[in-house]
């Protein structure tokens, strides 16, 4: 085929223009804001200003520690369910599979700000129906809300109910393209379900599963909604603070866009390398 | 054999015990949703444990009116979703099909920088969005800032571009040996064949659009301004709160787009399905 450079950038203009100044230039941008002082106009260059705090800064580290935890609890468990849901989804042995599929996919279609609503209202210490639920078979209600751990438990909770389905729906893609002949072969030869579960779906379900893992960690990365309403503005006492909780609060409510930008750049090199070692250890074996 | 049918019965039955709690309760917050959205303050406040529906919702929404004017947000909801759904599948299938239709100097590194971007988180971009949108635009509070910065995707580029190279290309060359300029081949040919795909990627856009918070939240802050979640996030936390009337909300962002997802269903799952045919 001949080249058709007129062409084809006429076509790619409108999109390349839009990238450009949104994406291509905030990414400059805020690499260089971040080496600069901006708490007084005219900002001014001060390349350990922001950096240097970042690495003294309590608030920086709790924010820190709060979202690896999150995402080393909530992600595998979330990414655990939504196979299991595929998986079984998938099984040719289950009835009514649209409503069961409505259930689980639901969620995907639910607001953060509706979501985060409901799951506060639900789990109000003296009205919300999870305690009213526990305390009708003898557990005493707990104030989850107050104390750390609980309110870490409830931000899990409520990312994973609403994810999960979302990482099912691209599972469920996968398993549908892996041909059926192999597990008609493995069936006649007498391997278990299970076993035919972790040594011929999961192996080639991977490349989906990484994907999907890529995709939460970058978003549970950020997570901000969630702390910002659920557990109102990172309570108890930042106990629940996320980086991106930090980095509104630095670069919108302080107006600290320098030390906001040095958080956001500590969050992408965050998600590059843990998406370079998943990619790593779940490379082909050559 | 009839012991080969038993185990499959009895397998059955064991997934379906176990797949039925699990479904109840993934539905449960959503019913919850629905239920508080219809009952008074005092009943949400009550001790006893309430599972069904009440007949509070109008009472309810009325609450909400007073507070914010909740029906002005999701007017602007509606129509920044609608017309950012409408840029955006026009921006993003056009750059879908030069790239997959065209053989074009810098393809790969464009290619490679889209992809690249899905990995970015969005924060590296937000400050610098936000200060050039607001300061140096000076556009915050209008359709425009809520519309144009988000309009850059790159899962729905690249799956207009699988949608495209999948045609075979006798289609496109048979125009093009009769003169028909490319523009045309485009929008007359390419686009009403890719019609399944379009609307996949266009409820997916729209629901994006509908749901979008943290740059909304950021640049649309002024009361009349703001868009439908936004106005609903400033009543959660407030100590003097009608909670029948903030899920009387949250219902109204909530059904609508569920209803959508049971009527159109397929195109939905093909939408987020696509993440994974990269």
């Amino acid at each position: 085929m001949r080249t058709q450079n007129a062409t084809a950038y006429r076509f790619l203009a409108p999109y390349l223009l839009i990238f450009s100044v949104f994406w291509v230039w905030p990414i400059i941008s805020s690499f260089l804001i971040s080496f600069q002082a901006t708490r007084t106009v005219p900002w001014r260059f001060a390349p350990t200003f922001n950096w240097g705090r970042l690495i003294g800064d309590p608030a920086f580290f709790n924010a820190l520690k709060n979202t690896l935890l999150i995402l080393v609890i909530q992600v595998p468990v979330m990414i655990s369910l939504a196979i299991v849901m595929a998986v079984l989804l998938n099984s040719p042995l289950l009835k009514a599979r649209g409503l069961y599929r409505f259930a689980f996919f639901a969620p995907v279609v639910v607001g953060e700000v509706a979501y985060s609503a409901v799951f506060r209202l639900m789990f109000n210490l003296d009205f919300g129906i999870v305690n009213k639920l526990l305390n009708s078979v003898g557990v005493p209600k707990i104030d989850w809300f107050s104390n750390v751990t609980p309110a870490m438990a409830v931000i899990m909770i409520a990312v994973t109910w609403r994810w999960a389905g979302y990482n099912a729906i691209i599972l469920l893609a996968g398993l549908q393209s892996i041909p059926d002949d192999v597990y008609e072969a493995a069936t006649l030869d007498r391997v278990s379900k299970v076993k035919q579960f972790f040594y011929i779906t999961l192996p080639l379900l991977k490349p989906v599963i990484v994907f999907c893992a890529v995709l939460s960690i970058i978003g549970t990365m950020q997570l901000f909604t969630e702390p910002f309403l659920i557990t109102e503005r990172g309570g108890p006492g930042g106990g629940t603070e996320t980086l991106g909780l930090l980095l509104y609060r630095q670069g919108f409510r302080s107006l600290n866009f320098g030390y906001a930008s040095a958080i956001a750049y500590t969050m992408a090199g965050l998600a590059i390398a843990i998406t370079l070692v998943q990619l790593w250890l779940t490379r082909d074996p050559k | 054999m009839s012991s080969l049918s038993q185990a499959r019965l009895a397998r059955s039955i064991a997934l379906h015990l176990f797949l039925t709690p699990l479904a109840l309760l993934w539905l449960f917050p959503l019913w919850m949703m629905v239920v508080f959205s219809t009952m008074p303050d005092n009943g949400i406040f009550s001790p006893g444990i309430q599972l069904l529906p009440h007949d509070g919702f109008l009472d309810n929404f009325n609450n909400l009116q007073r507070g914010t004017n909740f029906v002005g947000a999701i007017s602007i909801s509606v129509s920044v979703a609608v017309t950012y759904t409408f840029l955006s599948v026009l921006l993003t299938s056009m750059a879908g099909w030069a790239l997959a239709r065209y053989q074009f100097f810098g393809k790969g590194m464009v290619v490679a920088i889209i992809l690249g971007t899905i990995t970015l988180p969005y924060a590296v971009v937000l400050i610098p969005q936000f200060i050039m949108v607001a300061r140096d635009f000076q556009l915050a509070n209008t359709w425009v800032a809520l519309i144009v910065p988000p309009l850059f995707n790159s899962l729905g580029v690249l799956f207009m571009r699988q949608a495209f190279s999948m045609m075979p290309h006798e289609l496109f060359d048979a125009a093009r040996v009769e003169g028909v300029k490319e523009w045309r081949i485009f929008l007359f040919v390419a686009l009403p064949l890719a019609r399944p795909m379009l609307a996949a990627l266009a409820i997916i856009l729209f629901l994006a659009s509908w749901n979008n918070y943290l740059w909304p939240l950021l640049i649309n802050s002024q009361p009349g301004a703001m868009t439908a979640p936004v106005a609903l996030g400033t009543l959660i936390g407030l100590t003097k709160v009608s909670w029948g009337g903030i899920m009387a909300g949250a219902v109204m962002l909530t059904v609508p787009m569920l209803v959508v997802f049971v009527l159109l269903q397929r195109h939905f799952i093909a939408g987020i399905a696509a993440g994974a045919v990269k």
